[in-house]
């Protein structure tokens, strides 16, 4: 056998036997996220599943998570009825759940020590993703898929080929991990990665802390990808350290010199501008300097993608003691309980507020356009999140651009999308 | 054999298109139809038949896992979904809860409006408007047999 990429040694320890991409493998599951929109389609398939049966228990209720983050706190009586059925659940199987306080699913995961390197971990969410970043594979799955994994702990997958994305050079003053990515799914479109494991590499990749690794992963389902994945190191393991108690590094979980790649993306990202995809898809990426001035309604910081300490630190820089521009609603949301704290502590909260910002709770907000902050016809929101379908954001007559959180504080001073490095 | 008139869409249509976030709270089939692409074609969810079929271009179901975009357009009574490619957990999803997805190299040669048969076991569309006939890409037997059994629900049903 030549040798493996990681997400093939993955699913090999799943599946028990030595597997290629391509192959068709029924894997254990080590870990299971559901949340409050896709999880009580999960319970009720669940409990199809087990009809007629007397014995109706998940099948290991401590690899399962459960968490309330997208319409939280309950914002309508469904939402409401939904948060009780899976409290109950929960509460029933002896299951984990965070309910609404801990915050964003793709945060929280990494952040309470859920995910280890080479971890196979589902998640009822397509932004699961996200996880590669500390090297397990994670993928999103629909709520019958995570129904059948309740029941049996197990899940066929096809075993994905992987395409290398060798990323090079320093990042650029105000430049970061969100323009990268972007710039990627830019040059690569869609569907450009559909089906494959996205692994990042190179030197760039080496230097990005785990947040900006979480980025990274967290959109490699914009091109289509199956997951996003970075060969765990030390950063890993010092992130790791002090969320797992006796957490051990393993070395097995990397890519062996001779695995096989269906594609090879090379990218020297030193001389980047800031960049931003515009409406109606996030492959319809464009540097900042061809749509700076576009007059902006509402700002969204935050979401799963950029919403973490190192983001808002960034977004405190570069607003000052500035307040913002006149016209434009700027919203800013912590991912996760964790985060807040960090955020408030450093005093960022106090300087958000006195700059006009709205600070809410960590949830996924505006994100989905399924709760508050909803774009009416015709406006044109700036937001640090992963997704600017038509109609994700509130109204299908809306306009939805995405950049990094630089480039939404330095627009948030001006109401206008504004180059970071201009201000 | 099973025929339908078809609903032509283009490419990278997206799972916010088939259903928006604002309707996830509802888990019931048919009252998702009621808004199924409410904002990307308004007039679908009105006058969608029972036993229609979608044509689409590349990445059909992109975005998010939402099960409710594959279930809303079962509830519409969407009879089977041809593409030229599909989003990965959208595909999944279809196939999961028994809503037929077939991959078709040449879905750009469909048109709205085409009156469509489909044979699942030989895995030919014949196009009974153009008077043509399509391959379908072939899938593993396992899906196939999940596919048979209405839905992974029932597969792991039996299986367990
Ligand atoms: S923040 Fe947005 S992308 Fe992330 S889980 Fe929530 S809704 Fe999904």
């Amino acid at each position: 056998m030549s040798g493996q990429t990681i997400s093939e040694k993955i699913f090999s320890r799943a599946a028990r036997k030595p597997v290629l991409a391509g192959e068709f493998v029924l894997a254990d599951i080590d870990c299971a996220m559901t949340h409050d929109i896709t999880g009580p389609l999960a319970v009720k398939g669940f409990y199809k599943i087990l009809e007629g049966r007397k014995e109706k228990r998940v099948w290991d209720p401590d690899k399962i998570v459960i968490l309330f983050d997208h319409q939280v706190p309950a914002d309508s009586l469904d939402a409401a009825s939904n948060h009780m059925m899976l409290r109950s659940f929960a509460e029933e199987q002896g299951i984990l759940n965070y309910d609404i306080y801990e915050g964003v699913c793709h945060q929280v995961m990494p952040e309470k020590g859920h995910v280890l390197p080479g971890d196979l971990i589902i998640g009822s969410d397509s932004h699961t993703c996200t996880y590669g970043a500390l090297g397990a594979f994670s993928t999103g799955v629909g709520s019958t898929d995570m129904a059948s994994a309740f029941a049996t702990g197990k899940l066929w997958f096809k075993v994905p080929q992987s395409i290398k994305f060798e990323i090079s050079g320093k990042l650029p003053d105000r430049v970061y991990a969100k323009d990268v990515i972007l710039h990627i799914i830019g040059d690569v479109g869609a569907d450009g990665a559909t089906y494959a494991a996205c692994e990042y590499c190179g030197p760039t990749v080496k230097d990005m802390n785990i947040s900006e690794r979480m980025t990274m992963c967290n959109m490699a389902i914009e091109m289509g990808g199956k997951a996003g994945i970075v060969e765990p190191d030390e950063k890993t393991e010092t992130y790791l350290k002090v969320r797992i108690p006796g957490f051990k590094f393993d070395s097995r979980w990397r890519s062996d010199e001779d695995a096989d790649y269906v594609r090879r993306h090379e990218y020297d990202i030193s001389a980047l501008e800031p960049q931003v995809a515009c409406p109606h898809n996030v492959d319809n990426v464009k540097g900042v300097s061809e749509v700076e001035g576009t007059k902006i309604d509402q700002i969204f910081i935050g979401s799963c993608t950029n919403g973490r300490f190192e983001d808002l630190k960034v977004v405190a820089e570069v607003l000052g003691d500035n307040k913002i521009a006149e016209g434009v609603r700027v919203i800013i949301i912590p991912a996760s309980r964790d985060e807040y704290m960090k955020v408030l502590k450093a005093g960022f909260i106090e300087q958000f507020v006195e700059a006009g910002v709205l600070v809410e709770a960590p949830c996924c907000g505006p994100c989905m356009g399924g709760s508050f902050g909803l774009l009416g016809d015709g406006e044109i929101g700036l937001a640090t999140s992963n997704r600017n379908f038509r109609g994700r954001q509130g109204s299908a007559k809306a306009f939805v651009y995405l950049c990094s959180p630089a480039t939404a504080a330095a627009s948030a001073l001006k109401g206008r999308i504004t180059d970071p490095r201009a201000v | 054999m099973d025929k339908g008139n078809v609903w032509k869409f283009g490419d990278n249509i997206d799972t916010d298109a088939i259903i928006p976030g604002r309707y996830l709270t509802i888990n019931d089939p048919k009252e998702l139809a009621k808004h199924v692409f409410e904002g990307a074609r308004p007039e679908f969810a009105q006058n969608v038949a029972k036993g229609d079929i979608i044509a689409a271009g590349r990445n059909f179901g992109c975005g998010s896992s939402r099960e409710h975009a594959p279930l809303a357009l079962k509830g519409a009574g969407i009879y089977c979904i041809i593409a030229k490619s599909f989003a990965r957990i959208f595909f999944r999803n279809a196939i999961n809860i028994g809503l037929p997805v077939l991959e078709c190299k040449e879905a750009e040669r469909i048109s709205e409006g085409d009156a469509l048969k489909v044979d699942f076991k030989k895995g030919i569309i014949e196009n009974e408007t153009k008077k043509e006939k399509y391959q379908v890409v072939s899938m593993p037997e396992f899906i196939l047999k999940i596919m048979e059994s209405g839905g992974l629900i029932e597969y792991t049903k039996a299986r367990l």
